[in-house]
């Protein structure tokens, strides 16, 4: 028994025709045989899910239905603070860290009786694009075990592109969801900053992060985002307006809008196939009625480089907290500074270490307005960038990533050509903008491309639409072959 | 023109013990890194406001209301040593 | 040489809101150790601050009480520094855009106005508390330390003063009618012995008449006005006497040491100057608008300033205005009411300023625990009026009633104080006095009046003191010229 998507368990679940348990029971089944290959979770919660999932059966037979997400399994990023799940962010720094409280957005899961299956990997504190900075191992792609998922979110990607789980959370600070979504052949969506509450996010870069859904389909994404926006008193930085419905024109087609395609975006770097399976998707939406146009991002190139400054910076900041006082890793010391100058070289990775310091440097007396200021600058004009573009388009595409996923290992010793493979993700997160990735077809290497729609703040609607219009035209069906020999 | 960082100043002010090669390796990697950042400086950003944010929003507050704390018990369960319901850690150096 | 000193004060008021400037833990001093902590002021992975309204409105409030511009947009910047009773090992402040900035305090000194400029007053959050365990307490030696961090997170205003004071007793005063009007504005309990207010001073010395400040050393932990003025005239020496000597003064940090009576240099703290400022992500600018500071203002108590003006008009000197507003808690009270009872200001201000002060200090107690009322006042410098009492009598029946053994008039009855005032009672006494002196009278009549006093001093005798001089004196005039 396998249900492709959330909505169609979700409406089994509604018909009877399947149970929590037996949905529960089989996301924990497909675990148990992927797991030693794939590395998705960081912790599996076998009894709380089956507690959970019982008791989604229990409100179902009672009559209670709390919405969507009632009975459904969904993974959980380990950078999101569970109530008495073990949370680490995949670092040694918090191995063993039971937080207290949960999330805004993991509650939001749970009041709709959700059954969280357990936590998934990622790039410690969401610093990377492969999910092999884990402070515990690797996470593989399930369609070639050789390559890397992407990442940061690497771990509930794979969870949905596996089975493991239905829908995963993951986090965007630069395309951590996006990213590893089109490197797994799935749905990774990035709202408008604000959206989603932060609370309960481990935070990496604060004015970048967003938390987003990863899922097998365009309809799941909205579901997810439905149940996830809305204010929270908890987070000053959360939107405070209503939450704009997501809906409209869902199911329109892209007759009549105008899609503008990011000129940048492709040549130098892009892999062909890449740029193909993209141009084929472009066409595609030409045919169903849109008006194509190119659009520049001028900004684009040297937003990179203000990302990999902002981002750093805040992260240095963000990350002090974990100085072995009052909870986590602690590493002795005579006296306190030593103590918490020994305990963060432990508890941290190289990758961490490497982004603290640069943080820590661009701040630092003397150099703030050339590198901090300079940069926080050039966000201005990326947004302006952005403004100018959704003038001439009602969405942006792009591809998610310039190349299908990489072999594992092969870009560990270079940390900036990694950086550099963030370029189509980035510029959304610097804007604060809405995003989503959609799979669009495998390259001759059978991995998985990723296209993405970029929309403006708030303008999820219309990114769903073109999204859902993607999805159709491409009818993406492929499932990584493997899982024939793990069901 | 590639940036000389005092590596070993940063990461005292980031509470990073290194050791003297960690600490070359880390400066060799930032300064590449650094040497793209800089690019920044290249943009013309004469008349540019810079943008700590996203949002144009203003004033998020709370009411001033108690809302209830966390358990004792299970606060300093986490915690790496404690002692009579205080955190416990070796003595400061120096004085504040 | 003249050598000028140079002082600026930052001064840190801990707000007294119901919650944490960032969260909904309680803000108690009483409680047990990290019971009043959260996921915010813990700094628990995940969590996110959230500014206390409250708190906002109290520090424009104080800006505005001290004649400060309040910024139409102020930023919180993160604070970075390694600290372990600073949980998330950044705090909360402001950095170029205090909420206010600009502003001035006239603080009265032996009747004189300073004018003290005030840089900014900003807002921020205070640290945790820090108990050093072994070693006989001391810093230096402990085994460990103890951390509380239930004041994690206590929201905090900061004013900082332009280096514009000249003196420690300037800097006293101004300290204390800072407190004053903190006070009066009632957003803080401003008790120096809990650290509820705390200063630091900035201190530097320069040749009389040069306009360039020298290297300023900062000198922390003076717990009372008492030690701020003492740890400032100390410092001011030291540097008098290094300079004098020829040597440089370094810039540093130094610690008062109450006992010993002098300044300390601390053990400084590598790097720690570099704060990497920067703002404050989590949060979102904070917006006063025209209308909001308008309102603020309009809810503005009387403050000390104003209300040492309407003292003044009511015929008070400025030293006794300034005492009765600044000095003992509840003083001013008392006097507002006696005059609205109808009481001589002057004669009830000269009793509540002197005798009244002067026995609360020599008892230290405060004029709430003790039972002196405005009627009381009212009735004393009634009694004073009338005759009833001597200025002497009046200084032991006040003692009594301070001491709660009834009102003036019961004191002054138990104790036999009452003046013999009666007119006619006393022309008795002076007629028998006279008789038996008919010389004294004669002189008098005849233009000496060397025998005046002694006339004077016989009726007194004869009333066991208890005539009125100024009565006695009025009948022997009339004697005389008759
Ligand atoms: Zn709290």
């Amino acid at each position: 028994m396998s249900y492709h998507s959330l909505s169609d368990a979700s409406a089994a679940l509604r018909d009877g025709s399947v149970t929590s348990r037996e949905l529960t029971d089989a996301a924990l089944d497909r675990a148990s045989k992927t797991e030693a290959e794939l590395h998705a979770y960081l912790t599996l919660d076998h009894d709380g899910a089956r507690q959970s999932a019982d008791a989604a059966d229990a409100a179902f037979a009672a009559g209670r239905d709390s919405g969507p997400f009632q009975g459904i399994p969904v993974a959980i990023k380990d950078n999101l603070v569970t109530r008495g799940i073990e949370t680490t962010a995949a670092s040694q720094i918090l191995a063993g860290y039971i937080p207290p409280y949960d999330g805004t957005a993991v509650a939001r899961l749970k009041a709709q009786g959700a059954v969280i299956t357990g936590k998934t990997n990622l790039d410690e504190f969401a610093m990377g694009s492969s999910t092999e900075n884990s402070a515990f191992g690797p996470t593989r792609n399930p369609w070639n075990t050789n390559r890397v998922p992407g990442g940061s979110s690497g771990g509930s990607a794979v969870a949905v592109a596996a089975g493991s789980a239905l829908v995963g959370l993951g986090s965007d600070t630069g395309g951590s969801i996006r990213q590893p979504a089109a490197l797994c052949g799935v749905v990774g969506m990035k709202p408008t900053y604000g959206l989603v509450s932060r609370y309960g996010l481990i935070a990496f870069a604060s004015s970048l992060d967003q938390i987003g859904p990863i899922t097998r389909t365009v309809e799941d994404s909205v579901a997810a985002l439905e149940t996830l926006a809305g204010h929270d008193p908890l987070d000053a930085t959360s939107y405070r307006g209503d939450v704009p419905d997501f809906r409209v024109g869902f199911d329109d087609g892209v007759a009549g809008l105008t899609i503008g395609v990011v000129r940048q975006l492709s040549g130098e770097g892009f892999e062909a196939g890449v740029e193909a399976a993209f141009r084929r998707t472009v066409d595609l939406l030409s045919e169903a009625g849109a008006r194509v146009v190119e659009v520049s991002l001028p900004s684009l190139d040297v937003s990179l480089s203000a990302y990999y400054l902002i981002a750093p910076a805040e992260c240095s900041a963000n990350l002090a907290r974990f100085d072995g006082v009052r909870y986590g890793l602690r590493h002795d010391g005579p006296t306190v500074e030593e103590m918490m100058t020994a305990t963060r070289a432990d508890g941290f990775g190289p990758e961490v270490i490497r982004r603290i310091l640069l943080g820590t440097y661009a701040l630092s007396a003397g150099y703030y307005d050339a590198f901090y200021g300079q940069a926080q600058k050039v966000r201005t004009k990326v947004i302006q960038d952005f403004e100018a573009a959704y003038e001439q388009a009602d969405v942006l595409v792009s591809p998610t990533a310039p190349t299908t996923a990489f072999e594992v290992g092969s870009k560990t010793q270079e940390p900036l050509s990694m950086y550099l493979s963030d370029i189509c993700t980035i510029p959304s997160n610097l804007a604060g903008d809405p995003a989503i990735s959609v799979p669009v077809g495998l390259d001759d290497a059978g991995l998985p491309i990723g296209f993405q729609v970029m929309a403006p703040a708030l303008g999820e609607a219309v990114m769903f639409r073109v999204a859902r219009a993607v999805e159709r035209a491409v009818a993406f069906e492929q499932r990584p072959p493997m899982l024939e020999v793990w069901s | 023109m590639p940036i000389d960082i005092d590596i070993a100043h940063v990461a005292r002010l980031a509470r990073l013990g290194l050791s003297d090669e960690e600490l070359s390796g880390y400066q060799a990697q930032l300064g590449v890194i650094l040497d793209h950042a800089a690019r920044v400086q290249e943009f013309d950003t004469e008349g540019v406001e810079p943008t700590a944010h996203p949002l144009s929003m203003v004033n998020a507050f709370r009411p001033d209301e108690v809302r209830p704390s966390l358990d004792r018990r299970e606060v300093l369960e986490q915690s790496p040593a404690h002692e009579d319901g205080y955190f416990r850690v070796p003595p400061h150096l120096e004085t504040q | 040489m003249n050598w000028e000193p140079v002082i600026g004060i930052e001064v840190h008021v801990e707000l007294k809101t119901a919650s944490k400037m960032f969260c909904g833990c309680r803000v108690d001093f009483g409680s047990e150790p990290n019971t009043n902590v959260c996921p915010v002021c813990l700094a628990l992975p995940g969590a996110l601050p959230v500014p206390n309204e409250q708190a906002i409105e109290w520090i424009v409030q104080i800006g505005l009480a001290l004649n400060c511009t309040i910024s139409p947009q102020s930023l919180f910047h993160r604070k970075n520094y390694f600290y372990a009773d600073l949980p998330k090992n950044y705090q909360i402040s402001q950095f170029d855009i205090p909420v206010c900035s600009g502003g001035f305090l006239d603080v009265v000194l032996d009747g004189e106005t300073v004018r003290v400029a005030i840089n900014r007053v900003h807002q921020e959050e205070d640290t945790g508390k820090s108990i050093h365990v072994g070693g006989g307490g001391r810093i230096h030696s402990a085994e460990a330390t103890l951390l509380d961090f239930n004041r994690a997170g206590v929201p905090l205003v900061e004013v900082v003063t332009e280096p514009d004071i000249h003196s420690p007793a300037q800097a006293r005063a101004y300290a204390q009618q800072l407190r004053s009007v903190i006070e009066t504005l009632g957003v803080s309990d401003a008790k120096l012995e809990e650290g509820s207010m705390r200063f630091d001073a900035n201190v530097s010395i320069r040749p009389q008449g040069d306009q360039e400040l020298g290297a300023k050393v900062e000198v922390k932990n003076m717990n009372s006005f008492r030690s701020l003025e003492r740890a400032l005239a100390y410092e001011i020496v030291r540097q008098t006497e290094l300079r004098e000597d020829g040597q440089r003064i370094p810039q540093e940090t130094r610690h008062w040491d109450e006992e010993a009576g002098i300044t300390q240099g601390m053990r400084s703290k590598e790097g720690s100057s570099d704060y990497r400022y920067f703002p404050e992500p989590d949060l979102v600018p904070i917006v006063v608008s025209d209308e909001q500071r308008e309102r603020i203002r309009s809810t503005l108590p009387e403050l000390p300033h104003e209300r040492r003006a309407r003292y003044v008009d009511f015929g008070l000197d400025s030293h006794a205005a300034w005492v009765l507003v600044s000095g003992e808690d509840g003083l001013a009270g008392l006097f507002e009411d006696a005059v609205g009872l109808g009481a001589d200001p002057k004669q009830v201000a000269k009793w509540l300023t002197g005798e009244t002060t002067a026995y609360l200090r020599r008892e230290d107690a405060t004029i709430e625990s003790r039972a002196l009322t405005a009627a009381h006042l009212v009735e004393m410098t009634g009694m004073l009026a009338a005759g009833k009492l001597s200025a002497s009598a009046a200084k032991e029946v006040l003692t009594g009633v301070l001491d709660g053994e009834g009102s003036p008039g019961e004191v002054a009855t138990a104790r036999d104080l009452i003046q013999m005032s009666d007119g006619a009672a006393i022309e008795v006494e002076v007629d028998a006095v006279l008789d038996s002196n008919p010389d004294a009278l004669e002189k008098i009549r005849s233009g000496d009046m060397k025998p005046f006093g002694f006339l004077v001093g016989q009726v007194m005798r004869a009333t066991s003191g208890k005539a009125d001089p100024k009565v006695v004196n009025e009948i022997l005039r009339n004697r005389a010229s008759q």
